[in-house]
């Protein structure tokens, strides 16, 4: 690996093959098709869909509840208006974004490596999309009337305002989840005529044979295909710096103390994908395991994606540098305290995790030993999942529970249900990631068949 | 377009690897055959080139949807906020172009990627549930690891013996019929 001192095309430093050798077009199509075909589940799937299912119904409880009763049910109350939604809705969004970043920047740059992780990650993505969706839509107090959002012609004739970063989100996620599964979808149509072709029962062939569309693999359909997917490549990647820059002027365009700073956007952004690539290593040792995936998502794939989230982390390590610096270096009053209360008040302890997880623990990455560790960067992915949470859970309640009139502070504290949705919406999250994992394909075949073309391991012997 | 009943779609060959497809696909072409197609488990560098398909028009399907998006997201917002219900909103000019900037950026990248699929799939001439090619048994691994030229019947130069003489002259691993 980063001792290794052979060529590397990849210019990732690491030298560790993207693709252990050896493998055929046949093999590497058996081999990923298989845990869909053949039906091989392994026990461990059904422990960890059980408990992500059950995870499924606390959150359907919860929403329930809240639907019934109203979000009065939450810790929320003037001023932490926000609570725990909108950091969930941050955190979840936010984790999208490695997915699309792996997918669209990474095949722009031409790296191969993306190719063992790009499916799953697109994946993770749409389910993340989803489960931030569903909270500013739980937070609005009256869910009913969402479509409010929209510019529909309604007999009120209003329309919305479109000065308001309320009205930017709407847009910026519901383009975002569109824009996410257009481009997996389009991944999929080759892999879906592959199952297609390979299924053995009728129905599973009806299945992914409407799926497929028809795809035959015609060289003039591959060409636009081609085309059509680097295309979305290069639009889905401004867009995905444009979400987070969006989800950041929620906060940004605001007066509140702790929020209203020009560094809000790139930190949200660089945020964002950090946590996003510690998403996607908790999600890829687990799958690599279950599935013994080893030779596809190798020790390159965890190195590299373990250097992308030290940089990452380097750079939200210096966000929190620049808003500490100019908390005190505009000398505005309220800006100050907040900063001194974010270290030393109710919840400093919050705070201190927050540079306990995302700053102080990711530096072991510089480590080449640590970046090979499985055990070590499975723990550290989880790490970091949580040190990015209880980041947003500072920026929403700590800036808020400090008002600029003292007379209005409070002090937020999360109830059951508030735990519940939380719990509950990662419940959602795993449970439409293992029912991916048993019906489509983890690795794109495809795009799998063309990096073993490209690498001339095997093929060159003529199979029978 | 379609042949009539009875009569055959084409020929089919499978070759063993790109590199044979490609050489093959060169050598038809050389012949004079235009009504060519080719099939593989993945996309073949310049296999679309040799068979006289040379550019495509997905890029301009994507640049026609971007500037209707623009054009729209924006016009949208200033006929709302400007036009049909003006709203005073913390003292700003009505045609506030820095606020509209979001809404615009994104709704050109959705009409955009939405014009890249569909203009891909309509192409394409996608969905189509069934081709004549799907009628050969062996065409079910051209999803997997085989390689497949066709011969349209369609084609002016195509003459069932001479054609299939042709195929069977550049090595292929197979040569079927299709059923129309």
């Amino acid at each position: 690996m980063a001792e290794d001192r052979s060529p590397d095309p990849g210019g990732m430093g690491a030298s560790a093959p993207v693709l252990i050798p050896g493998y055929t077009l046949l093999t590497a199509t058996d081999k990923i098709s298989s845990i869909l075909i053949a039906g091989k589940i392994p026990r461990i799937w059904w422990l960890g869909f059980g408990l992500s299912f059950l995870g499924l119904g606390v959150f359907v409880v919860a929403v329930s509840w809240l639907l019934y009763r109203g979000v009065g049910i939450w810790g929320i109350n003037r001023p932490v208006m926000w609570g725990f939604a909108i950091t969930n809705f941050v955190w979840w969004i936010g984790i999208g974004h490695a997915g699309t970043l792996i997918s669209a920047f990474l095949l722009l740059m031409r790296q191969q490596w993306r190719t063992s992780i790009n499916r799953f990650a697109e994946a993770m993505t749409i389910f993340a999309v989803i489960c931030a969706g569903l909270f500013p839509l739980l937070h609005l107090g009256r869910p009913k009337f969402f479509y409010w959002l929209f510019p529909y012609p309604s007999v009120y004739n209003v329309w919305p305002q479109f000065r308001s970063p309320l009205v930017w989100d709407v847009f910026a996620v519901s383009t975002y989840f569109t824009v996410s599964l257009l481009f997996w979808y389009v991944g999929l149509i080759p892999d879906f005529a592959t199952l297609r072709d390979r299924a053995r029962r009728t129905w599973v062939k009806v299945v992914y044979g409407i799926l497929s569309m028809g795809w035959r693999g015609s060289a003039r359909h591959w060409k636009r295909y081609e085309m059509a997917y680097l295309l979305l490549a290069g639009l889905a990647t401004p867009l995905v710096v444009s979400v987070h820059t969006v989800v950041s002027f929620d906060f940004s365009i605001a007066m509140v103390p702790g929020w209203h700073s020009t560094i809000f956007p790139p930190y949200f952004v660089a945020g964002a994908i950090f946590s996003g690539f510690a998403m996607v290593l908790s999600l890829a040792i687990p799958i690599r395991a279950a599935f013994g995936l080893h030779d596809f998502i190798t020790e390159r794939h965890l190195d590299n994606m373990a250097k992308l989230m030290l940089a990452t982390g380097l750079i939200v390590a210096y966000g929190y540098m620049s808003e500490t610096f100019m908390a005190w270096w505009s000398g505005d009053p309220e800006e100050s305290y907040v900063m001194k209360d974010r270290l030393l008040g109710s919840y400093g302890f919050a705070y201190w995790a927050v540079l306990g997880c995302n700053v102080l623990a990711p530096q072991v990455l510089w480590w080449g030993r640590a970046r090979r560790n499985v055990p070590l960067l499975f723990v550290l992915s989880l790490v970091v999942n949580v040190g990015m949470w209880t980041e947003r859970f500072v920026i929403v309640v700590q800036s808020l529970h400090r008002d600029f009139m003292p007379s209005a502070w409070r002090i937020f504290v999360p109830t059951f249900w508030d735990w519940a949705t939380l719990l509950g919406s990662i419940g959602l999250f795993l449970t439409l990631m293992f029912l991916f994992v048993r019906f489509l394909p983890v690795i794109s075949m495809s795009e799998m068949r063309a990096l073993l073309h490209s690498k001339k391991t095997g093929e060159r012997k003529v199979e029978p | 377009m379609t042949p009539t009943r009875g009569k055959l779609f084409g020929l089919l060959a499978e070759f063993g690897d790109q590199e044979a497809l490609l050489e093959a696909t060169r050598r038809v072409r050389a012949a004079g055959y235009t009504k060519l197609d080719a099939y593989t488990p993945y996309p073949v560098e310049d296999l679309a080139e040799e068979l006289g398909f040379h550019t495509t028009r997905v890029p301009l399907l994507v640049l026609v949807g971007g500037i209707l998006g623009a054009l729209g997201g924006f016009l949208l917002q200033y006929w709302l906020n400007v036009l049909d219900y003006p709203i005073n909103v913390g003292g700003r000019p009505l045609n506030s172009i820095p606020s509209w900037i979001i809404v615009t950026f994104e709704l050109t990248i959705l009409s955009a990627a939405i014009f890249a699929v569909l203009g891909m799939l309509a192409l394409n001439r996608l969905p189509m549930p069934h081709h004549p090619v799907f009628n050969v048994p062996e065409f079910a691994l051209a999803s997997t690891n085989r390689f497949f030229l066709a011969v349209e019947a369609e084609d002016p130069r195509y003459d069932s013996r001479a054609t299939r003489e042709l195929l069977e002259s550049l090595g292929p691993k197979g040569v079927w019929d299709i059923d129309a």
